[in-house]
């Protein structure tokens, strides 16, 4: 038969529409309200997504308590350099929750070869005790960002023991091109920018250098902003990976009528500027100096440590394991004690529904 | 407005949807009709609501008067005035104002013996409209993603609507929508300036008519759409642009939750290369 021209266009829309659908989401969805009414500051998110991803962001159970007193670490193992004030049994129960949390395959031996403890032959363990000197700075000096709740080995980690979300520098692109010109590390598809056409290293800059992050000019005209566009999606593309590493979008801490404006911003964005200066400080502090003991199969395709970002420790979630305080049941991961909690940004009900389970019981 | 003359002659009875002869009367130059009584009803409600949700915001300058939707709270219930309940009722003003409008149309069509074109072509603008403020808080579950009354307030939402997906120039049916609003632009700009110069020929030419105007488009790209075509490629142009519009935005949290740009991960994800 053939078709009618009216036919022909009928089903060409509605193959076009097919084809638009397919690779699309459906009703109902969920959204939170983060601004005021009818500024669509709103996170909008997927529930079936959301329910699929709750497990990942699950906090493990806490090693059971021990009991205070004894004998402190140092007086029985030799060689302990971080925890040696803590007592034999809360040492213990740490090292108990560092295998879960870092080795759960490959156990003590991970860091340990051939039960001697005290000796620092393997690089996993001059890492491992780097990072433990690297949680007590967050939990103690970076509460601005990780406020009270704090971070574990389990929040990066997750039961690997190279973290899955880590970065190091990629000139990649720009090699790559066939072409005359340089693509800034551009037109590449890549996770970091959630696919869009931005410069897919957006860390070394940004999160170990101290690159200027705003590019935004103040002024109705331009005055002497010299910024380009380029420098501008440099920053997008920064900004782009924190919305995907914390499952948000930019309404999350910004009302786009003024990026730059803290009046306009909510009170996540004050949290989000602490966290970039935390991640480029870890970075200098604790990553870089043990460049030279990884082997070379633990280094980036340049050459250089493994570093972390905001997908790290978020993993797609906007607190990590959806704000767990795990931190507070270990106090080998604290120089010094805790205090309050931080005031709770508004969550969806999946997600709110995902951690209840996972929440400290009080 | 005075009426000319021969007017009187297509001031013909009937062909109303609704209210037989009750309203089939002339006011003026203008046609009233059931549809216009409730154009005009409307119209004054929700002009009235608006001076009001004005007059309660705090501010009469005219940029920055903001008559906002409710909380997402309320979901797809009331909200009290205050709180988006002027909103409400302003949104169901409008749409009843816009539809009626619209049907006063097709009345005037049918009185005049016409096809529905231009009712057709004002049902799409009511269509964008209707799936700003109705289908998509519908499928989104709140009223509360409706965009707020306002100038600047609007654009604020347009803008931060844009940011929930991290990157909208990304979005497949916006790309559409902005390629058909320019070509749209391209189409009437190319189709005045060929009528202005036809009937503008140089100093002692004669008036040129459709022939010379084929001839031009003949002479330059080798194809003339022709007197007719083109406005029906300019209809279709512009309803494109404005059904893809509407496309755009009500896809964009019904049917994707996440950044535009990782839609087109599909493409990276066919089975050929993947």
């Amino acid at each position: 038969m053939i078709m009618s021209g009216m036919h022909k266009l009928l089903f060409s829309g509605a193959l076009a529409a097919l084809t638009l659908l397919a690779g699309c989401e459906r009703p109902p969805i969920e959204s939170v309200q983060r601004g005021y009414r009818g500024t669509a500051m709103v996170g909008v998110y997927n529930p079936r997504t959301l329910e699929v991803q709750a497990p990942k962001h699950q906090a493990p159970e806490a090693v059971p308590a021990v009991p205070a007193g004894g004998p402190a670490a140092s007086t029985v193992y030799k060689n302990v350099q971080v925890l040696g004030d803590l007592s034999l049994a809360e040492f213990t129960r740490t090292m108990v929750a560092i295998t879960q949390w870092v080795a759960p395959e490959q156990g003590c031996a991970y860091c340990h070869a051939g039960g001697n403890f005290e000796a620092d032959d393997l690089y996993t363990k001059v890492v491992a005790r780097k990072m433990l000197q690297m949680t007590r700075t967050v939990n103690t000096s970076w509460k601005s960002h990780v406020a009270d709740t704090g971070v574990t080995c389990y929040t990066c980690h997750r039961g690997n023991p190279v973290p899955e979300n880590i970065w190091f520098t990629d000139s990649g692109p720009t090699a790559r091109s066939r072409h005359m010109g340089d693509r800034a590390g551009q037109n590449f598809p890549s996770k970091v920018t959630a696919y869009a056409s931005l410069p897919v290293d957006p860390f070394t800059p940004f999160l170990k250098e101290a690159k200027e992050i705003r590019v935004y000019g103040t002024t109705a005209l331009p005055e002497g902003n010299m910024q380009s566009i380029k420098q501008a999606e440099w920053t997008y593309s920064l900004m782009t990976h924190m919305s995907d590493a914390l499952g948000v979008n930019c309404t999350y801490c910004h009302n786009s009528q003024s990026f730059g404006s803290w009046e306009g911003s909510t009170p996540q964005r004050a949290t989000a500027w602490h966290g970039i200066r935390m991640a480029r400080s870890l970075n200098n502090t604790y990553m870089e100096p043990l460049t030279a003991n990884f082997p070379k199969e633990r280094l980036g395709p340049e050459g250089d440590v493994a570093k972390a970002n905001c997908a790290t420790c978020h993993q797609g979630a906007y607190k990590p394991l959806y704000g767990a305080a795990m931190a507070k049941d270990y106090p080998a991961l604290y120089g010094a004690g805790a205090t309050a909690a931080a005031a709770p940004a508004a969550m969806p009900a999946a997600v709110a529904k995902a951690r209840k389970p996972a929440a400290p019981a009080k | 407005m005075a009426i000319l003359s021969f007017e009187k002659k297509y001031r013909v009875r009937g062909g109303t949807l609704v209210g037989g002869d009750l309203f089939d009367f002339w006011v003026g130059p203008f046609y009233v009709g059931f549809f216009g009584v409730t154009t005009i009803f409307f119209t004054a409600v929700g002009t009235a609501l608006i001076l009001w949700g004005a007059a309660l915001g705090g501010t009469w300058n005219v940029w920055q008067i903001n008559i906002a939707p409710p909380d997402l709270s309320y979901g797809l219930g009331l909200a009290p005035l205050r709180e988006g309940g002027l909103w409400q009722l302003i949104t169901v003003c409008a749409t009843g104002a816009f539809v009626s409008w619209a049907l006063r149309e097709v009345e005037i069509c049918r009185k005049l013996g016409m096809g529905f074109h231009v009712p057709f072509a004002f049902s799409f603008a009511i269509l964008a409209y209707v799936t700003l403020v109705i289908v998509r808080p519908l499928l989104m579950g709140a009223w509360g993603h409706g965009f707020p009354y306002g100038i600047l307030s609007h654009l604020d939402w347009v803008s931060n609507t844009g940011y929930q997906y991290l990157h909208f120039h990304y979005n497949p049916a916006h790309m559409l929508a902005i390629t058909f609003f320019f070509t749209n632009c391209l189409a009437l700009g190319m189709h005045g300036g060929l009528v202005l110069s036809a009937s503008n020929p140089a100093p002692g030419e004669t008036y040129k008519t459709n022939e010379h105007e084929n001839t031009y488009f003949r002479d330059t790209i080798g194809y003339s759409i022709g007197t007719l075509g083109i406005h029906r490629l300019g209809l279709f142009l512009a309803l494109s642009a404005v059904f893809w519009s509407a496309v755009c935005i009500v896809i964009s949290g019904p049917f994707w939750t996440r950044g535009w740009p990782e839609w087109w991960t599909w493409w990276l994800k066919l089975p050929i290369w993947r």
